[in-house]
């Protein structure tokens, strides 16, 4: 597939996915974990105050698993559905977590090396807080998978059990403002900066991205800023004839 | 030809609806991209990508969630500059906020 792959080493090494760099990727989610599970359980509050059953609240968290798009999925819940309703969802719910498209094109180099249905594997357990992990680890010259695999399946599991006590408690953290847990992903999106920071030359792409997402966000409703502003930047990253 | 009413799968078929949508987001950039050759043009924007991701995203919202969250992202970001860690970046960030809004900005 990669014409440099030609002659170069076993895929093994190329391609490393091991019990080592799983345990890593356990140790790099751990920071992250407290917030997630303060987002769970805010999570399972606002479903038992929707009505949802216990067990449909976790088979939303298992198998959505993704905290933006189910608590704003949450905003549209409803008692009774329609099939026009239901298809509403799935957009709704793909335009909040369209961000993942450009996330996954952004880590495709690293993926290409490992076979299709690894990728279909451990893409399932692919959210932001991975993302954040794999960047980083990436640009710290990183190649193992199981980093990626062991911080999902980690994060999945909290996720889910940590989503129970939420619907249990329900009215508790009925306003997950008051805690600042509105803020948690925020915090770990704006202190990636800093790992991501390479001197002056890569802010112009940033600066572009940011405009055009304020822009964005002024004019249409809903998530379509952060895929605006992406984009944005990537292409005037793209087209600077300077060297990378 | 007409489907039948949802009914009382519709909580479940909606839930079904969510998981089969983020999913294809999850996968759609890594096959797409897996079509496009990497020459130095992409493989620049792919490297401008990450960023731009993070910047994309945290702007908007600190116009969003007002100006005591924006100066909790600046706390938790210098944190993070001087510690290196999530975690630590996390806590101050928090504690910048909680202060903040129980101090009524």
């Amino acid at each position: 597939m990669q014409p440099h792959d030609a002659g170069s080493p076993p895929a093994e090494s190329a391609a490393p996915l091991t019990g080592r760099g799983m345990l890593l990727g356990l140790r790099r989610v751990s920071v992250l974990m407290p917030g997630v599970v303060v987002f769970a359980v805010a999570f399972g509050a606002a479903a038992s105050a929707k009505g949802m059953s216990l067990a449909e609240t976790l088979l939303m968290s298992a198998f959505v698993y993704g905290g933006v798009s189910q608590l704003v999925a949450m905003e549209l819940w409803r008692p009774e559905w329609s099939w026009g309703a239901i298809a509403g969802l799935a957009v709704v719910t793909a335009t909040v977590n369209a961000r993942m498209i450009l996330q996954g094109a952004s880590l495709q180099p690293w993926f290409a090396r490992y076979p299709k249905a690894v990728n279909a594997f451990h893409l399932f357990f692919f959210t932001d807080a991975n993302w954040l992990i794999g960047t980083r680890y990436r640009s710290e010259g990183g190649r193992d998978l199981g980093v990626l695999v062991g911080a999902g399946l980690a994060l999945w599991a909290v996720w889910i059990v940590a989503t129970a006590p939420g619907h249990m408690l329900g009215m508790l953290v009925s306003d997950p403002r008051r805690y600042g847990i509105d803020l948690v992903m925020p915090i770990f999106f704006a202190a990636m900066i800093v790992p991501l920071w390479r001197g002056r030359r890569g802010l112009v792409p940033w600066a572009v991205a940011g405009c055009v997402a304020l822009l964005t966000a002024k004019l249409v409703d809903g998530y379509a800023f952060i895929i605006a502003g992406s984009l944005a930047g990537a292409v005037t990253g793209a087209f600077r004839d300077d060297p990378a | 030809m007409t489907l039948p009413d949802p009914g009382s799968w519709g909580a479940l078929l909606a839930i079904a609806a969510m998981a089969v949508a983020t999913y294809l987001c999850r996968i759609a950039g890594v096959a797409a991209m897996s079509f496009v050759p990497l020459t130095p043009h992409v493989r620049r924007g792919l490297a401008a990508l990450p960023g731009s991701i993070v910047v994309a995203t945290v702007l908007p919202l600190i116009e969003r969630l007002g100006l005591a969250a924006g100066l909790a992202l600046l706390v938790a970001v210098a944190a993070m500059a001087v510690s290196r860690s999530e975690l630590v970046a996390l806590l101050t960030g928090m504690a910048a906020i909680a202060a903040a809004r129980f101090l009524g900005f």
